[in-house]
């Protein structure tokens, strides 16, 4: 199955529509919210959070015994958000860092709920095939009702996003002037990070466990490339997220023995190398160009400068000096002569060059800082 | 206790130490997730020594996942340096894509490989003593016991033999350099025996468990010492004592042992974190509560030392002018009063000798803020704290 064909599948097939629209949700929500995670450089606390969220989906069938997956889900959110609250409770109570208390909770918390697995894969009543699903996420269990439910959450989030924008923002980007205004901080804060909880967990189904974190950082720090702008930064996050999704369901559809969770994954990474290079402002192949250019700007000055003060001591500014006395400078070539040329500043005949006044006019100015240019 | 038994806890309690030694490292370092990415980034490095020899056994494998680990560190480093993105999210965008990479190499290729992704994730130390090294024909033990036994040989005379350069570099880098010798070799090096470990320890107990083996001990073991030799003996005590009760708690419950090991890791972590001396959340929560008492104690005397005037030192004027409640109130009434520093007459409260003396003392620390006068003041003083 080719890409065109895939295209068509989209729009008549049931099953193909439906996950290719759940994808793209949550491509957007994670986007949107992976923004204020990466601002507020807890990027790596998804990842922590989604490993966090497995004992509750093994202690939520543990204890109801069903597969439904809305009740799983809710077991995922309870466990990632008591994981969340310690992570932050060690960092405050102990002199352990962030980076230890994240990984601490992390793996902790995963193999507890590896063990609760394996516990329940062993049981008599075996209805428990499938669970192992949020490990690497199907999205080929998607039903209509997942993608109803991902949207009404992502809605709900939006509005809240909306209504609460002006502290979001002040939290991320000034903290004291935010408490200093009387903001509670602690509620806004609360409520990011179980935002932030709650895009993992409706993730965990699509992409699974271990490449949720993925998901929520690779669309924000592609689009924190493109602008310095919060507002443009979470919409742009969000059509990332939802185009990766997309294009990466598509993907994998098209070709037997794909999973889509990892290459959702890698389609976004794709993005952020891209942005990485090519963004106008921040890429590195602009920001290099930049540097060669000022690396030649500053030759060419320097060469001119030179030569004015070769000028300066004669009367007649414009008299022709010999390219030869140039050999005790080692910045000028052929080149920069021609682009001085070509820039009206000197005048080349044969072997001979001249000052013309326009160029010892910018020479003279050159290291003056007054001087606009 | 059959010979299998015995051979599973000695290659989990042989993994654990040599996971907690860089462990402390990292946590000390601040680059304990450095860890969880390598952990993870192994991977596709595993996969494609696997394409290249078809060899599951093979050295091959540890060195291209040992090389795909450090490719990790330098991904991240390099993503850092070009400052587009902090380093978290550096380490968060490069290891679920090199991850992602080897599910899908694995997946494209799963019929012709017993990797499964399982595996990876979890590892199976139960099956680990059939796996025989025979030498000549004779059997002298399960491989991963002699892997592992030369990664920890190795961790542990590296260990001792840069031990000095590992402490100074791992505390001051500055220091470090001025003495000649680079925290850049030193990073790497360390770096590179946490990749070796975790390829040699994932295929026993998996990738997760070896980023729980390498944190978890040595953070339990960071909240009980400030000391580096003492650190590191903890962590290895702590890494053994889960790694064989873990065992035990998997064989009850019949569930996966590397999960287990990990539950009791995160258990002893847990009684740990709560009653530590020093840094425990009960120690800390209780010498908040103390602190202030003392300063409510504090504000209290002053009050009183501040007016001489009766109405304002009426029991019941307390509540209104200091903004207490009641019961709080009363407690530090009584706190003060247990300790001679006030009296009570007809309900009006006046300071003591002794609670004139502290008062004006205190006023003198709070003018100079001395810090090593408080604390005599208050063994001179208190006999009943709050």
């Amino acid at each position: 199955m080719d890409l065109q064909e895939y295209l068509k599948l989209v729009f008549s097939d049931y099953t193909l529509r439906t996950i290719t629209i759940g994808t793209a949700i949550l491509g957007a929500i994670c986007g949107m919210l992976g923004s204020f995670a990466v601002l507020r450089k807890q990027s790596l606390l998804g990842d922590a959070i989604s490993h966090a969220s497995l004992p509750g989906i093994a202690i939520a069938f543990l204890i109801t015994g069903t597969k439904d997956t809305n009740v799983l889900l809710i077991g995922a959110l309870i466990s990632g958000l008591i994981g969340a609250f310690w992570i932050r409770s060690i960092v405050k109570n102990t002199h352990l860092k962030t980076d230890t208390a994240l990984g601490l909770i992390l793996s902790i918390f995963f193999g507890f709920g590896m063990l609760l697995l394996t516990f329940i894969q062993k049981q008599p009543n075996a209805n428990q095939s499938g669970l192992d699903k949020f490990l690497f996420g199907q999205a080929a269990t998607l039903l209509i009702e997942d993608v109803w439910f991902m949207a009404i959450v992502t809605a709900i989030c939006l509005a809240v996003l909306l209504l609460f924008w002006k502290e979001f923002k002040l939290l991320l980007f000034d903290v004291d002037y935010a408490k200093t205004l009387g903001f509670n901080i602690k509620f806004i804060d609360a409520l990011i990070t179980s935002f932030i909880v709650l895009a993992i967990v409706l993730g965990l189904q699509t992409v699974g466990v271990v490449l949720m974190s993925a998901m929520l950082l690779a669309p924000a720090a592609a689009a924190r490339q493109w602008t310095n702008s919060l507002s443009t930064m979470v919409v742009l996050a969000a059509i990332f997220g939802s185009v990766a999704g997309v294009v990466g369901t598509g993907i994998s559809a098209s070709q037997a023995n794909l999973s889509t969770g990892p290459v959702i994954v890698l389609v976004a990474a794709v993005f952020v190398v891209f942005s990485f290079i090519f963004s106008p402002s921040r890429g590195l192949l602009f920001s290099q160009i930049r540097f060669l250019k000022n690396r030649r700007d500053l030759q060419l000055h320097k060469t001119l400068s030179f030569m004015f003060d070769l000028v300066k001591t004669h009367e007649d500014k414009s008299h022709p000096h010999a390219i030869k006395i140039l050999n005790n400078f080692q910045g000028y070539t052929k080149g920069t002569l021609k682009k001085l040329e070509e820039k009206k500043y000197i005048k080349l005949s044969g072997r001979m060059w001249s000052m013309t006044e326009e160029g010892y006019q910018f020479a003279g100015n050159l290291y003056n800082q007054n001087i606009e240019k | 206790m059959s010979s299998a038994q015995i051979e599973i806890q000695l290659i989990a309690s042989l993994v654990a130490v040599a996971c907690a030694i860089p462990g402390v490292f990292l946590v000390l370092r601040k680059m304990a997730l450095i860890s969880d990415a390598i952990s993870h980034s192994i991977l596709p490095g595993l996969v494609i020594g696997f394409f290249i020899t078809h060899d599951l056994n093979s050295p091959l494998l540890i060195l291209m996942g040992a090389l795909s680990g450090i490719l990790t560190v330098v991904l991240v480093e390099y993503i850092q340096k070009t400052k587009l993105v902090k380093e978290d999210t550096a380490i968060g965008l490069v290891f679920p894509a090199l991850f992602s990479i080897g599910v899908l190499l694995i997946a494209k290729n799963a019929n012709d490989i017993h990797l499964d992704v399982d595996a990876v994730l979890l590892g199976e130390l139960a099956f680990a003593p059939f796996d025989r090294l025979l030498i000549n024909g004779i059997d002298i033990g399960p491989k991963s016991l002699w892997l592992i036994g030369t990664i920890l040989l190795i961790t542990l005379s590296l260990l001792i033999a840069f031990f000095k350069e590992l402490k100074v570099s791992t505390f001051d880098p500055g220091l470090a350099t001025a003495l000649g010798f680079s925290p850049i070799v030193i990073h790497y090096g360390l770096m590179s025996v946490a990749s070796i470990t975790t390829v040699g320890a994932f295929d026993a107990v998996g990738a997760i468990l070896v980023v729980a083996l390498m944190i978890a001990p040595a953070a339990t073991a960071y909240l009980l010492t400030n000391d580096l030799k003492k650190m590191l003996i903890y962590a290895v005590l702590f890494g053994m004592f889960s790694a064989i009760s873990g065992y035990w708690l998997a064989h009850y419950l019949d569930a996966s042992i590397s999960g287990s090991m990990i539950t009791m890791l995160g258990f002893v972590f847990f009684l740990v974190y709560l009653f530590a001396p020093n840094s425990g959340l009960i120690a800390v929560l209780y010498r908040n509560r103390q602190q202030q008492k003392e300063v409510q104690l504090l504000t209290f005397l002053l009050h009183l030392n501040n007016h001489k005037e009766k109405r304002e030192r009426h029991i019941n004027h307390l509540n209104e002018h200091i903004n207490w409640h009641k019961v709080k109130a009363k407690s530090i009434v009584e706190l003060a009063d247990k300790n001679n520093l006030i009296f009570i007459d007809n309900n009006i409260i006046s300071l003591t000798e002794k609670g004139k003396t502290f008062t004006e003392k205190a006023i003198d620390y709070i003018i100079t803020n001395d810090d090593s006068e408080i604390e005599s003041m208050k063994k001179d003083f208190f006999l009943f704290r709050g």
